[in-house]
């Protein structure tokens, strides 16, 4: 890792808080799967699945055999940078308040040429390079040119760092610290240099275990917070709102009842008070003050983070309640999304399986460890993703859902007792 | 119902033949012995598997806005024991099969009924898990006179002065620790003085660590299983006399209700 990001300068207030602009936004239907596999952080181009030549740009046919016939497929990205340019002069607004702006064109091993933003990084062309796929802030996919060895930082390019949502140096709101996940995303957030981490604390009456060692924390300011309690949302929102540069949505309220076993509705009631509701209250409060500021400077509103659940993509009847708040509040996040896309403020879902925590209890291993899925939480903020599926079950969820998501309905759904 | 009966029985005839001109008296006033419904007032703490009892929560429904123009008004939602509420006998499996045991059937003339204050707050001061005696009771008596039946008792402990709701709750990691009356103290309120209930100003009747009592919470037990109410979460006790209040406490007419919210109110004689 280079030079960390430093702490920015202090925002003048005689001047004018700038408005957010956006690369280029528009996309064919086809060209989406290139985004749609840059959401999860992956490189995929199309592969002909009768003569196996590899597609770009996104198409309809095959450019060799016009085979309608074309799979999105993971590439690795392999190639050769063999021109490059930097561009100096532009009529979109967002490349005009950022030039000069380095691009090249890269022969990819697999036999395309495409075109890709070079890192500041990788020498001058000719040169090995490897493509990434990344989100830009519109939240389309771009394609990024790295060295083709060792790590790459996005946060080392000064242009490139604006595609993440790097917590260094940002202003964060965990919404619930009391949880061991919501602690293990403050320390997480901690080390990768948050400026200010604002913790909120529910029902203060009831200690949990490991929530004292946060107020150790040089960055940690403990705030009451209950997302069940619209006045209270309201009244952190009023305090802090206009300071917050990423929101991390960790509420969570979990029971482990499917419809059978639990009479009536109260538990679920409190599922969707926390789960959904919860993120709804604070997309409510919290949300136009991010867009405000999206563009403030280096220390800018940029993302906001809900942890979910695998069991969003398809119901865990013994969790059965539980994997229907999570599908609301997925559902909600796509319209927070939508309504954060055009500031270019980041949505990111996370989703985890198992947690090896008390209401996981009974699910078998591997079940992911706090600690896991807070890494997973900091690595996407540093990255340029919107979906994170942390861990093995989460993986294997993920990759047969993708492929059918009915067979994944039944597979789980047979386990219920 | 014979409790009421008796209390009619009571009453002075014709003292006041005007209600109104009883409040009116000089020196007669009103104290108002309920906690605000507020969000950050604690609710009981249950383990969390089992069902838990909402906290009050106000969700605006127009303030002056487009929702509703020229209106303000919110939707409000509680669990039936949050803040200052009733307890009716149906709320525990001891009084279940009484007749009129819910807040809907209740009889009305329990509404208004006269109460005994018993100062424990030097003591509960002193040992958060104070436990109120039969003895303590009857030093009470000694001083104040004996208990009429059909009278609310309420043990004072000055428990709602403790604004801090960590404080108030007094958690750790054995549960709770608030004062209570112990088994002997209820089941000789309920069968030898034959009162109306019990009133704290903690979040229970019940004293904190009641769950390892012979019975388990023996205030809910047997002042339910006799007809008998709680008042909890109840403040100003500190501001009624020993004796000679009236207390108001009409619990809301909910179908098959448990128990309430409420306002409670004193009528406080002259001194």
């Amino acid at each position: 890792m280079g030079e960390p990001a430093k702490r920015p300068k202090r925002k003048n207030p005689v001047l004018r808080t700038r408005l957010p602009t956006l690369p280029p936004a528009a996309r064919s239907r086809v060209a989406l799967g290139l985004t749609a596999a840059a959401a999860r952080g992956r490189l995929e181009l199309q592969v002909c699945l009768d003569c196996g030549a590899v597609q770009y740009p996104p198409r309809e046919v095959c450019r060799d055999c016009l085979s309608h016939r074309l799979a999105w497929r993971s590439q690795d990205g392999r190639g050769e940078l063999i021109a490059e340019t930097t561009l100096r002069n532009a009529q979109e607004l967002f490349f005009r308040e950022r030039l000069p702006w380095r691009i090249g064109n890269v022969r990819l091993d697999s036999g395309v040429n495409v075109i890709a933003y070079v890192h500041k990084n990788v020498r001058p062309a000719p040169c090995r390079v490897r493509v990434e796929a990344a989100l830009d802030r519109a939240s389309q996919a771009v394609l990024i040119a790295v060295a083709d060895r060792g790590r790459t930082d996005m946060a080392d390019d000064p242009r490139l760092r604006e595609m993440t949502c790097d917590p260094h140096g940002r202003k964060i709101l965990v919404t619930d610290g009391k949880t061991a996940l919501g602690q293990a995303i403050v320390h997480g957030l901690s080390a990768a240099g948050a400026d200010l981490i604002w913790i909120g604390e529910a029902e203060p009456w009831k200690k949990a275990s490991g929530f004292e060692t946060l107020r150790a924390l040089p960055q940690a300011v403990i705030v009451p917070l209950d997302v069940t309690d619209s006045r209270s949302v309201h009244q952190l929102a009023g305090e802090i709102g206009g300071k917050v540069d990423i929101v991390v949505n960790t509420g969570d309220y979990h029971r482990t009842f499917g419809i059978a076993s639990r009479h009536g509705v109260e538990t679920a009631q409190l599922e969707m008070e926390v789960n959904y509701f919860g993120l709804l209250r604070l997309a409510q409060a919290f949300a136009p003050a991010l867009i405000a500021r999206a563009a403030d400077g280096a220390a800018n509103a940029i993302a906001w983070v809900n942890v979910l659940s695998i069991f969003a993509l398809a119901n865990h009847p013994p969790h059965g309640t539980y994997s229907a708040s999570k599908a609301a509040a997925l559902s909600l996040s796509q319209a927070l999304r939508a309504e954060l896309r055009p500031a270019g403020v980041r949505v990111i879902n996370v989703f985890p399986g198992p947690i090896d925590d008390d209401w996981d209890q009974l699910e078998l291993p591997p079940k992911l460890s706090p600690n896991a899925l807070a890494k997973a939480v900091v690595d996407a903020l540093k990255g340029s993703v919107e979906d994170v599926y942390p861990g093995d079950v989460a993986q294997d969820w993920l990759a047969r859902n993708l492929e059918n998501p009915k067979a994944l309905e039944r597979e789980v759904g047979g386990k219920a007792p | 119902m014979k409790a009421a009966k008796k209390m009619k029985k009571k009453a002075p005839a014709g003292a006041h033949a005007n209600v109104g001109s009883l409040l009116g008296s000089p020196g007669v006033h009103l104290v108002d012995l309920t906690q605000t419904l507020s969000p950050d007032f604690p609710a009981i703490v249950l383990p969390p598997e089992m069902g838990q009892c909402r906290p009050f929560r106000s969700e605006e429904i127009s303030r002056y806005d487009d929702r509703g123009p020229g209106w303000y008004w919110n939707n409000v939602s509680f669990g039936e024991h949050t803040g200052t509420h009733f307890d009716a006998p149906i709320h525990w499996i001891s009084g279940r099969d009484l007749p009129n045991n819910s807040v809907d059937t209740l009889p009305i003339e329990h509404f208004i009924a006269p109460a005994c204050v018993i100062d424990c707050s030097a003591e509960a001061k002193a040992d958060a898990d104070f436990l109120l005696t039969v003895a303590h009771v009857k030093a009470f008596e000694k001083r104040h006179g004996r208990i009429a039946a059909a009278s609310w008792v309420l043990m004072r402990t000055d428990w709602s002065k403790r604004a801090d709701a960590v404080v108030y709750q007094n958690l750790d990691e054995t549960g709770q620790h608030t004062p209570g009356p112990d088994p002997d103290c209820v089941r000789f309120l309920v069968r030898e003085r034959n009162v109306l209930g019990f009133g704290t100003e903690t979040i229970g009747t019940d004293a904190g660590q009641a769950a390892h009592f012979k019975p388990p919470y023996p205030c809910h037990y047997y002042m339910h299983g006799a007809g008998k109410y709680g008042l909890q979460c109840l403040c100003n006790l500190d501001l009624l006399p020993a004796t000679g209040a009236l207390i108001v406490a009409a619990p809301l007419k909910i179908l098959q209700g448990s128990g309430s919210p409420l306002r409670v109110f004193a009528i406080v004689p002259a001194r």
